[in-house]
């Protein structure tokens, strides 16, 4: 999911590129082609959509019609009822649960943000000794799957006593490889050295620089940084269950995790599992829709030069 | 060039991993399990416990009111093949364990054989708890070494057949006390349309169950080595009896605990389901439809007139090695296991049915449930959990094992191969698996 979620909106970048290029011979594509093409998309949107759909329905179901009832389609609509059940849950955890994420997505996303937009920036704008090596050891960093580094976190947190703290969670979510490598090659792309210089002899400093004119310029890249950083951050589930013993640090994946494990023999979870999942995808979604239009608009502006 | 060097960076990269990982493992610092001293510490005293049991931060915050020296603070997260189990192996390994855990009794000789689990015998009162327990979940947790104890014992899950009491009424057909009885009694059920049971094909603790009820165990350890006995006499007529039954298609075979499986029974197309005291609620929200339709009777016996009974399921409260206190562990793990109110609220909160002769009598598993018609159910599992053999060992690599068994399975209720075919060859696997982990066995 983690990987597969980013990798949406790198689609339309293509996409609206060619589209632009290819617009006028679009009329002489066959509509054969064209339906193929369109079946081929409706039927991927139905995958998609289908389990979302799924979810909606058999949350908004009470639990004596859960099974009884056509799984696709509403029978009673208790939806409202149901999430406020859940909310009263143990005192509501699942809030918690919600802020947590919120906390731990949020913020290590911006400043895993920051700290990425900067390495980038310098990879790409200052010659130094070493920056080649420094990039591809970063570069490396993006082959190594973050689940593989939970475990050894994990050890290196015990010997500072920082397990089952919330900093064991945040601060391995501020490393981003990838971000770093999207905003060198960004700011090499977009950021001309003219522009660096002629802020320099207008006396401005190196960090001054950086925050009033290049972040502007790279704010695109920045934007796709924190999107990827916020969902990979929201859906990382390996390292708060190892990491995590206290039910008030969870994020929300983990927390619907743990109760999913218990559903054969506390039965009455399985609703609040449906409704918590349903909810719990809501940030997600005005995440990506409020950040999109920034998204899109950066990449066209890049693209024109 | 610049291939070279990246590939020289990930090589670098990959090796700085290695040595990370490679020294912090090195730092194992347990140390076996040692009875010598349990003795109560000076002054007040914190405690941690992990657990996944719902509703157990309020039966602790009882202990704590009523205990101010010694304060147990519950830590959670998903239940224990989903993960818990592996964060207590890394914490051993790290030496941040908590005090206390949650261990079922199918994964406690996993842990016995890492050294993770501190022996309470020395510690006041704990061997004399022997005789509060009902005897079977006391072998679970001493390996039948008498003067050793690993964990204690808190829930069971000892078997009986729930059954359509209105269906086998309306359709004149005996309630099955054998299981000759019982195959007899499938081909009326199917004459009818429906079947009276369904397989799982991934339960494998359930087909332990029936094996432990018939007698065998699939495990044995005499101190030093293992055997490992899928195959025995035992497990193999159980494999059989099920195989003819799948082969006849007098069984369902849907897949547990999916929407499917619920409806199956929710729409009466399912008689009856072999299961432990714990499973009374997943009826009872898995087929909200056949309220009050169902009763509950002792297993089918494979001799007329035994009453053995199997179990499923079932865990204890372990201290680990490292816990600086065990003398107030093994208290709190005695008060949680043994007092009418720690297990009234357990039975309450998550539907625990107790290991304790004591919790059997309690108030709220005398009374009659709704959805079984009025009848009293747990009087039958409380005569079951009675006539649980004592002699059903654990290995220490279940997950494997189930894992492998259910592979099996899974062919043999699609037509490839047997279910004895995968017992033989979960038996062989076993061995590698245990041989892999430098774990003497015999072959």
């Amino acid at each position: 999911m983690s990987t597969l979620t980013p990798t949406i909106p790198a689609k339309p970048a293509r996409g609206s590129r060619s589209t632009e290029a290819k617009a006028p011979r679009a009329q002489r594509e066959s509509p054969f082609a064209r339906a193929s093409a369109m079946i081929v998309m409706a039927v991927f949107t139905l995958y998609f959509l289908v389990p979302i759909w799924w979810l909606l329905v058999a949350a908004s179901k009470s639990r004596s019609q859960f099974n009884s009832t056509n799984p696709l389609w509403f029978a009673d609509f208790s939806l409202f009822e149901n999430i406020g059940n859940l909310m009263a849950y143990r005192d509501g955890v699942y809030l918690k649960w919600m802020l947590n994420s919120a906390l731990y997505a949020g913020g290590g996303a911006l400043v895993g943000t920051i700290i990425a937009g900067m390495c980038g920036y310098a990879l790409a704008k200052y010659n130094f000794p070493g920056r080649e090596l420094i990039f591809n050891v970063v570069l490396g960093g993006v082959l190594v799957p973050a689940t593989a580094l939970a475990l050894p976190l994990f050890l290196i947190f015990s010997q500072i006593s920082l397990t089952n703290t919330f900093w064991s969670v945040f601060l391995p979510s501020l490393v981003s490889p990838f971000g770093v490598y999207l905003a060198r090659i960004y700011a090499s792309a977009s950021v001309p050295d003219e522009l660096i210089e002629a802020a320099r002899l207008d006396g401005a400093g190196e960090l001054r620089t950086f925050f009033t004119v290049s972040v502007r310029m790279m704010v695109p890249a920045l934007v796709t940084v924190f999107l990827f950083q916020f969902v990979a951050i929201w859906n990382n589930f390996f390292l708060p269950l190892i990491m995590l013993r206290d039910e008030t640090l969870f994020p929300v994946t983990l927390g619907l995790y743990a109760w999913n494990s218990q559903v054969n023999q506390i039965p009455v979870l399985r609703d609040y599992v449906l409704i918590g999942a349903l909810l719990s995808i809501i940030p997600l979604i005005i995440i990506f829709l409020l950040l999109q239009r920034f998204w899109r608009n950066g990449l066209s502006a890049g693209s024109v030069k | 060039m610049q291939i070279k060097k990246r590939a020289a960076a990930v090589a670098l990269l990959t090796a700085a991993t290695v040595v990370l990982t490679g020294c912090a493992s090195g730092s194992t610092t347990s140390s076996g399990g040692d009875a010598a001293a349990c003795e109560p510490s000076e002054g007040k005293v914190d405690l941690t416990f992990t657990t996944w049991i719902p509703g157990m931060e309020e039966v602790v915050a009882v202990w704590n009111e009523e205990n101010p020296d010694v304060q147990v603070k519950v830590q959670t997260g998903p239940n224990g093949n989903g993960g818990t189990y592996q964060n207590f192996f890394n914490q051993l390994k790290a030496g941040n364990a908590p005090d206390l855990g949650q261990i079922e009794y199918d994964a406690l000789p996993n842990f016995r054989v890492q050294d993770g689990l501190m022996d309470l015998a020395a510690c006041e009162g704990v061997l004399d708890a022997k005789a509060d327990f009902v005897d079977w979940t006391w072998g679970q947790v001493n390996f039948g070494e008498d003067d050793a104890v690993y964990a204690v014992p808190q829930d069971a899950g000892p078997m009986a057949m729930f059954y359509r009491a209105d269906l086998f009424e309306a359709n004149n057909i005996a309630i099955p006390t054998t299981w000759e009885e019982y195959a007899v009694a499938a081909e009326a059920v199917r004459a009818t349309g429906g079947y009276i049971t369904n397989f799982s094909q991934s339960d494998i603790n359930q087909f332990a169950g029936f094996v432990w009820q018939a007698g065998g165990s699939w495990f044995e350890n005499d101190g030093d080595n293992w055997t490992i006995d899928l195959t025995s006499p035992e497990s193999v007529k159980v494999a059989d009896y099920w195989q003819d039954l799948i082969d006849r298609d007098l069984v369902s075979t849907n897949p547990p605990w999916t929407d499917e499986w619920n409806n199956a029974y929710n729409t009466g197309s399912n008689w009856t389901w072999n299961s432990a005291a714990w499973g009374a609620n997943s009826i009872a929200s898995g087929a909200p439809d056949t309220s009050g339709n169902w009763s509950v009777a002792l297993s089918p016996q494979w001799a007329a007139g035994d009453n053995a009974a199997g179990n499923w399921g079932g865990s204890s409260t372990a201290v680990f090695t490292g816990s600086k206190h065990p003398y107030e562990a093994a208290q709190f793990a005695l008060w949680l296991n043994t007092s009418d109110e720690a297990l009234t609220m357990l039975n309450k909160s998550a539907n625990l049915y107790p290991a304790a002769k004591s919790g059997l009598e309690l108030p709220a598993l005398k009374e009659g449930v709704e959805f079984y018609g009025g009848q009293a159910i747990y009087d039958v599992f409380a005569e079951a959990s009675g006539h649980v053999s004592p002699d059903f060992i654990w290995g220490p690599t279940m997950t494997q094992v189930y894992n492998d068994t259910s592979d099996g399975f899974k062919g043999a209720v699609t037509g490839n191969g047997t279910l004895s075919d995968a017992l033989t060859s979960a038996q062989k696997s076993t061995i590698d698996a245990l041989e892999a982990q430098s774990i003497p066995v015999n072959k």
